[in-house]
């Protein structure tokens, strides 16, 4: 269960760019976050790992405060958090395999990390995920040889590798082409139902977000202003979500202030 | 109006004053200086006679104590291989500090201070000082450019980790991987071509220095080449300055050949 209450994020001394945010995710559910550009989705989500330094609030993990966590705590608590990025973030001149067991870091001594001994259970389970994604064939290949849908599925095999309690998604398709897109979102909702895994996607395709997830969050600019299920989402609502400049926006919120 | 047909870019210094008193007063300067420089012509024109004496004496070069010659440049050989593994181990945990994107301020301001104290003095400065410190010979050598090595690698190796993409390094330590896991996983292989370029570039600059340090008494083939100046010994010594320069065309050959390889 992952809870967050009055989160603020504000950059600098600028306008937060996360409101006063409250949202509440139970069980193992695909949930999607909605939004145009600029609305806050992947600010909220590096949050929730602290990759961003939330400025207030608290974000609960199953009964841990992420917010309270000191160095070592932390990076503990990532652990139980895996994230799958735009951009695949993979480390381009390592081997697939390389890359996939860089989910395990935080479990593995740096000593073993450095010289490569992983652990067998690890080169196992590193298999299996990779059989079930269909890049088994790669390990040894460099991951900038791959293709970006193949490399994606790299991405999503090193956050299941942590074991994590919940994965986030910032927006893991837009770099992709429409039927690849498809597949991913396809890999996603299939395998967080195999590992009852609740998971978080930002995302761009309103399309795709209604037909792959169990529950929509619309954001604008720092706020929820919608939340239910995909079918609830309509015409009127999507105008709410995407319709607005930044400018008029802050105004509105500057006169209720 | 009608459409111009002329354009010219704008000049550097907008206001045309401003601009001719810069040029008048930069040539003035040049003018003057030339002018009152102290040169004596006299002991100028005495200097090309004794210029043609020297080169005539340096011909044909002499290759007679080549025994010498090697030795002196086996030694300059294994200063730079010193200096240049010596400088790379430093240099790597010192770019590491000195790169602002992964270093906290004070230990950044720390990394940067300790590079640009090293490269603050020309490598014969320091070698001067070394061989007061430790003496003639190629110890003082392989200090001096171990120490030259550290300004140049540890600045640009510093430089090339701050460009880093620095999406793998979110993405490792949203793993929750700890701090020299994540250097060794995200930035390691990111910077591992540079840091081979450099290393081949290093050795390369080192055996040239080399010569030049072992000059005021670090060893090498440049204590060779001075004492053979110091003897007069001018054919000797236009036999040393053609090795030296054949062994850095080959070694620039051979780092050239490296380094196609590599990328």
């Amino acid at each position: 269960m992952l809870e967050i209450k009055n989160l603020v994020k504000r950059y600098g001394k600028g306008a937060p760019v996360l409101k006063d945010l409250n949202l509440l995710v139970q069980g193992e559910q695909l949930m999607s976050i909605i939004g145009s550009s600029g609305a806050g989705k992947s600010t909220l989500l590096r949050c929730v790992n602290r990759l961003v330094e939330p400025t207030e609030g608290s974000i609960t993990l199953n009964g841990t405060d992420i917010t309270k966590l000191a160095a070592k705590d932390l990076r503990r608590a990532r652990r139980r958090i895996g994230m799958v990025f735009q951009g695949f973030n993979l480390v381009d001149r390592l081997s697939v395999m390389e890359n996939v067991q860089s989910g395990r870091l935080g479990y593995i001594s740096t000593w073993a990390a450095i010289t490569r001994r992983y652990p067998a259970a690890d080169i196992e389970r590193a298999f299996e995920l990779m059989e079930r994604v269909g890049i088994a064939q790669y390990a040894d290949k460099r991951a900038d040889e791959l293709s970006g849908g193949e490399r994606q599925r790299v991405g999503v095999v090193r956050a299941l590798m942590q074991r994590p309690e919940i994965l986030l998604a910032d927006e893991p398709t837009a770099s992709l082409d429409p039927k690849t897109s498809e597949q991913i979102m396809t890999l996603l909702r299939d395998l967080a139902r195999e590992l009852n895994l609740p998971v978080i996607i930002n995302i761009h395709n309103v399309t795709e977000a209604k037909e792959f997830s169990d529950r929509i969050v619309g954001m604008r600019y720092g706020r929820i202003i919608f939340d239910d299920k995909p079918a609830a989402l309509d015409a009127a609502q999507m105008d709410e979500i995407y319709a607005g400049t930044p400018s008029e926006d802050r105004q509105e919120i500057g006169a209720v202030a | 109006m009608s459409t111009p047909t002329t354009w010219r870019k704008p000049p550097f210094i907008q206001s045309p004053a401003l601009r001719w008193l810069f040029i008048l007063s930069v040539a003035a300067y040049v003018i003057g200086t030339i002018a009152t420089l102290p040169i004596d012509w006299e002991r100028t024109s005495e200097g090309f006679a004794r210029a043609g004496r020297i080169f005539s004496g340096a011909f044909p070069p002499s290759f007679d104590r080549s025994g010498l010659m090697i030795s002196g440049f086996m030694e300059s050989l294994k200063i730079a291989i010193l200096a240049t593994t010596l400088g790379m181990i430093l240099s790597v945990p010192l770019a590491f500090m000195a790169a602002r994107n992964v270093s906290p301020k004070p230990v950044y301001f720390l990394g940067r201070g300790i590079f640009i104290l090293a490269r603050s003095f020309h490598p014969v400065i320091v070698a001067i000082i070394f061989v007061k410190a430790v003496g003639f010979g190629p110890l003082a050598g392989a200090l001096t450019l171990t120490i030259y090595s550290i300004g140049f690698v540890a600045k640009l190796l510093a430089e090339r980790i701050e460009e880093i993409d620095f999406g793998q390094v979110e993405a490792i330590r949203s793993a929750g991987a700890p701090f020299l896991s994540t250097m060794v996983y995200a930035i390691l292989p990111q910077i591992m071509p540079r840091l081979v370029g450099l290393g081949i570039y290093q050795l390369d600059s080192n055996l040239r220095a080399s010569a030049v340090v072992g000059i005021v008494g670090a060893g090498g083939i440049g204590a060779t080449l001075a004492n053979a100046f110091g003897r007069y010994d001018y054919d000797f010594a236009l036999a040393i300055t053609m090795v030296i320069v054949g062994a850095i065309l080959i070694s620039e050959a051979v780092s050239g050949v490296i380094r196609k390889r590599m990328t």
